[in-house]
């Protein structure tokens, strides 16, 4: 699918790019959306690096245990592959708070780090597991209490009221969440489905 | 309650580290060697993603620039009407998904153009804050641990946004409209 979506974008665009007479542009594109990327990745090191080591202290100390008793019913329920007090469970504890607090910048680091630690989990290292599914899922619907980004935008274009689309935002990521844990829970029980008639 | 609010977010990440940091002198542990040895891991992580940023981020941009974006959204403006999400709407909803700043870019631009009190402007507020870039999430996650066979993470990331795009446009024209 990624690699449908990704030729289709690029072929599209060259063939329209022909059409309007703009081909000398594409070349020009492509060097400077790659200089772009290469930015994002450099500017991601200062970030992670501090994150990662803040997680270290957060996670040496203890202080997970605090979230983790809060949240750990539902994500057992979540992730039922994920043994107990697994490192992948932590990190994933950690990126779903940062998520809901709207620290978006600070909940990649974690969310790396538990893709890293599911992956050792993982007996086929070139294919997603269901719970790395599941927590792509929770992450790419964004559960968010505090959309930080979006009342700092509306306060610079000189809302009267810039906080005044959290209520509605909260209900429409609450909508997006449920939506992708229930098709989740479709594709994993269809596929458990599949696997087990195909075995008898 | 937005000073309250903006406090709050204003305090979400020192806070979370004066915590942490308070915690863990009082549980004794080795502060800042333990910072290097979480920290020495950032570095490789971030370099792994090179080449995941350069293919996606080249292939948005040609998309955008070339014109194509704009010819699907022309092509779909039938069928939106139907649904009920404003043209003015759809290359953020097309873009959601697929580019997280050029999202803002374009949430920005709809707020100046059409005021960020307008329906227009909450329900662009509303898109952007309620889902995430899903294209960019599947290309890191995924690409930082070398995952190639993404089996239905994509869909459901797609009808993840599906749902909270037209969420933001309903309760946006019941709250607002």
């Amino acid at each position: 699918m990624v690699n449908l979506i990704w030729s289709v974008m690029i072929i599209s665009a060259i063939i329209v790019s022909a059409i309007n007479g703009n081909i000398g542009s594409v070349t020009q594109i492509i060097f400077d959306s790659a200089e772009k990327a290469v930015g994002i990745a450099f500017s991601l090191i200062s970030i992670m690096t501090f994150w990662l080591g803040i997680m270290k202290i957060i996670e040496r100390s203890g202080f997970i245990n605090f979230v983790i008793f809060i949240v750990k019913p539902a994500a057992h329920w979540l992730f039922p592959g994920v043994p107990r007090n697994h490192k992948a469970m932590n990190a994933m504890l950690m990126n779903i708070s940062a998520n809901l607090l709207g620290m978006g910048n600070a909940a990649t680091p974690f969310g790396i780090k538990a893709m890293d630690e599911l992956q050792k989990l993982n007996p086929r290292p070139d294919t997603a597991t269901d719970d790395m599914c599941t927590f792509l899922a929770i992450n790419t619907a964004s559960l968010t209490l505090i959309p930080t980004t979006i009342i700092a935008i509306r306060t610079a274009t000189g809302a009267q009221n810039p906080t005044d689309i959290i209520g509605t935002t909260i209900v429409a990521t609450f909508c997006s969440t449920l939506t992708a844990i229930f098709c989740d829970r479709l594709y994993r029980n269809y596929n458990r489905w599949k696997n087990r008639s195909s075995t008898l | 309650m937005y000073d309250f609010i903006n406090q709050i977010t204003l305090w979400v990440v020192p806070g979370l580290i004066l915590f942490a940091l308070l915690y863990a002198s009082y549980r004794r542990v080795k502060i800042f060697d333990t910072f290097i040895e979480g920290a020495r891991e950032g570095f490789g992580m971030s370099v792994r993603l090179i080449p995941f940023l350069v293919g996606m981020i080249v292939a948005i941009g040609l998309f955008r620039e070339s014109g194509a974006m704009e010819l699907l959204s022309n092509l779909l403006i039938p069928l939106l009407n139907i649904i009920g999400i404003p043209a003015d709407l759809l290359p953020l909803a097309i873009m959601r998904p697929v580019s997280g700043s050029s999202a803002l870019a374009i949430t920005t631009e709809l707020m100046n153009t059409f005021g960020p009190d307008s329906l227009i402007g909450r329900m662009a507020a509303t898109m952007q804050g309620s889902t995430d870039t899903t294209l960019f999430v599947l290309t890191l996650y995924f690409g930082a641990v070398g995952i190639k066979k993404t089996r239905h993470a994509l869909n459901v990331g797609l009808i993840a946004d599906a749902a909270g795009i037209l969420a933001a446009v309903l309760v946006c024209r019941m709250v607002f409209g």
